[in-house]
């Protein structure tokens, strides 16, 4: 089979100094391929969400390299990797982090906006589009501070969609809500996965959801100790 | 509402915390109110004491300087013979040689608004055994009028009589008082030169500066050269009005070129008066300006703890492409506003402030308080206020821009 490939890491090794010198990450190499849905699954202190804020460019402080579709992002200025973000990586977190102040449909169109691509109305069509998708098109013009954790989390997920990303990075996006909206989530995930073609990759200590992804690679101490290739 | 992204986090920021921002505002607002209430003071002050000098003195003087003869006349010739002598001031006339061609020259300049000559007479005025010494100034009324305003000043009798009345002296209220004379009374002058005339009172006027009220007098410019014992064509000092008092330093060094007399600015005849408004006008602006920092610390905490607060939304913008650029036109954007705001209102207080402290009076001779109306002051309390919260914005919205998402997130 011969997928393409849209992120690729090579023998990534990153320290934590404080309190000691220690290892957190040590010559971790993968690829991902485009349209793959994968998790990290991992105990607490493997290095897991480490992992996953050094491919999203936040964390530039590792050895090795990353490549994002076909895009070298080891050693770019903060600027341009802030650029790339915006315009390739769309985040899931823990707790979904909508900006209070602002109704949904404008945390969701906030990294359109400056993104710039597309007209105001356009990114507001495009906006209750997703927001239909994940059914929650009645909240749009709530504030964001009212909704449900559930809720939130899925205008989360829209916002992360919104500029049609090559990644959508998660971490733990489920950890903080109850089953039946984890459910909802992976439910998501999956969806977006097989007919969307998205390629999403996600933090996860939850089983049922590592199980539910094309492939989990799980780490232990740093390292990857099983790529679990299910294709 | 289509604004760039930025701003329009940044308004609605704003909006959703209305309390602090008027709060941040409100000190913006009083510093500017004081800034121009203060300056507003010293201006108004500043540009009273000058009109009450520019009653009596001229924006420039022209005259013939004292010269001290020279101590060694020294000679390379070894034939020649040396000679030494106290120095001292050589007493030739005061004189300027053929004042009106000088006059005449003075007014081709385009920023003389008006040169007059005058014959000063040092003397005493006599009335019984009573002596008051004092000076009378030879003046040709309408020029001297034009300078001085001396009709503005005369408390009885008319100005305008001098020029036809070459006995008549109009004398400063000090003197008329000291004297006991009223109008139509005589008055003995005795001038330096030893020449006595009887002069009738035709006049007295109050400048309300003691001094010159208790020795000034005005009298026919032919009247003060028979005093001085010199034909009629001769003056001692011709004075000049200018266009900006401001400059007549810069426009006096320019009119020595035209002249071997002595040419002197109204501020370094009065230097010592001036020194007074200078340091007015510097300590008020300076109170002006802490008051202004307060106002802005005002904003700076108010931005800084917005911050503080807004820690996960910063790390979450961040996140999602927003650039260090970004986080700091948003939080300068915010101050900005809370600065604007502040700055209109201080504007509208500082005018209140000033337009009721014009309106207060005082009572003669200074009647309503002197406080200038000067759309200059209001520019720079504008620029000041703008300048002050947008450095106070940047300062915590670089700290915001360099917040590192990751560090948040971990949390």
């Amino acid at each position: 089979m011969n997928r393409d490939i849209i992120l690729q890491t090579n023998k990534l090794g990153k320290y934590f100094y404080d309190p000691i010198k220690f290892k957190v990450l040590d010559d971790v190499s993968f690829e991902v391929s485009k349209g793959e849905f994968l998790t990290i699954v991992g105990k607490s202190g493997c290095g897991k969400s480490t992992l996953l804020y050094c491919l999203s460019t936040m964390d530039t402080n590792y050895d090795g390299e990353i490549t994002i579709a076909n895009q070298i992002v080891t050693g770019q200025k903060i600027d341009n990797l802030a650029v790339i973000r915006n315009e390739k990586i769309g985040f899931v977190f823990q707790f979904h982090y909508l900006l209070p102040e602002f109704s949904c449909l404008k945390n969701i169109m906030i990294p359109a906006l400056k993104l710039g691509k597309y007209s105001y109305d356009e990114i507001e069509e495009r906006a209750y589009q997703k927001l239909e998708i994940l059914g929650l098109k009645e909240q749009a013009l709530k504030p964001a501070s009212k909704l449900s954790g559930g809720q939130q989390q899925r205008v989360s997920i829209a916002r992360a969609l919104i500029n049609d990303p090559a990644i959508i990075m998660g971490d733990e996006p489920t950890g903080n809500l109850d089953s039946k909206n984890s459910e909802t989530v992976f439910e998501i995930f999956k969806q977006l996965s097989q007919d969307f073609g998205q390629t999403i990759i996600a933090v996860t200590h939850d089983t049922d959801f590592a199980k539910a992804s094309d492939r989990t690679i799980e780490m232990a101490d740093g390292k990857i100790v099983n790529h679990n290739k299910i294709i | 509402m289509k604004l760039k992204v930025n701003y329009e986090i940044a308004l609605t920021h704003i909006l959703t915390r209305k309390k602090q921002t008027i709060v941040a505002a409100m000190g913006v607002t009083i510093g500017i109110a004081l800034f121009i209430f203060s300056n507003s003071i010293v201006a108004g002050f500043s540009s009273y004491s000058k009109s009450n000098m520019f009653k009596t003195i001229p924006h420039i003087r022209i005259y013939k300087e004292d010269k001290i003869s020279k101590a060694l006349s020294i000679t390379n010739d070894s034939s020649d013979l040396v000679l030494i002598s106290n120095p001292k001031i050589i007493t030739t006339n005061k004189n300027i040689v053929n004042p009106y061609g000088l006059i005449k020259e003075l007014r081709t300049k385009s920023f003389v608004v008006n040169a007059a000559p005058q014959v000063n007479v040092d003397l005493f005025y006599n009335s019984g055994k009573s002596q008051l010494k004092g000076v009378a100034s030879g003046i040709n009324v309408i020029e001297a009028d034009a300078m001085f305003n001396i009709q503005s000043t005369m408390l009885a009798g008319h100005l305008e009589n001098i020029s036809s009345d070459l006995n008549g002296i109009i004398i400063g209220k000090g003197v008329a008082e000291k004297m006991n004379v009223r109008v139509d009374d005589n008055l003995t002058v005795i001038s330096s030169f030893g020449v006595i005339k009887v002069m009738k009172v035709i006049g007295i006027f109050a400048t309300e500066n003691r001094n010159t009220d208790e020795s000034k007098s005005y009298i026919n410019i032919a009247t003060a050269q028979q005093l001085i014992q010199e034909s009629p064509n001769s003056v001692t000092d011709i004075y000049l009005s200018v266009r900006e008092p401001d400059s007549a330093a810069y426009f006096a060094t320019n009119l020595q070129e035209l002249t071997e007399y002595k040419v002197e600015d109204w501020k370094t005849a009065n230097a010592d008066q001036l020194a007074q408004d200078n340091m007015l006008g510097t300590m008020t602006p300076m109170i002006a300006f802490s008051i202004m920092l307060v106002a802005a610390f005002g904003i700076y905490n108010i931005i800084n703890m917005t911050i503080t607060q807004k820690m996960n939304d910063i790390a979450i913008l961040k996140a999602n492409g927003f650039k260090g650029k970004d986080i700091i036109k948003i939080f300068v954007t915010e101050a900005f506003i809370m600065g604007a705001i502040g700055t209109f209102l201080g504007l509208l207080l500082g005018a209140l402030l000033v337009q009721i402290l014009s309106g207060v009076y005082i009572g003669p001779p200074v009647g309503y308080f002197p406080i200038k109306f000067d759309v200059s002051i209001f520019i720079s309390a504008t620029l000041f206020g703008l300048i002050a919260s947008l450095g106070a914005g940047y300062l915590p919205a670089r700290k915001a821009a360099k917040i590192d998402p990751v560090e948040i997130f971990r949390k």
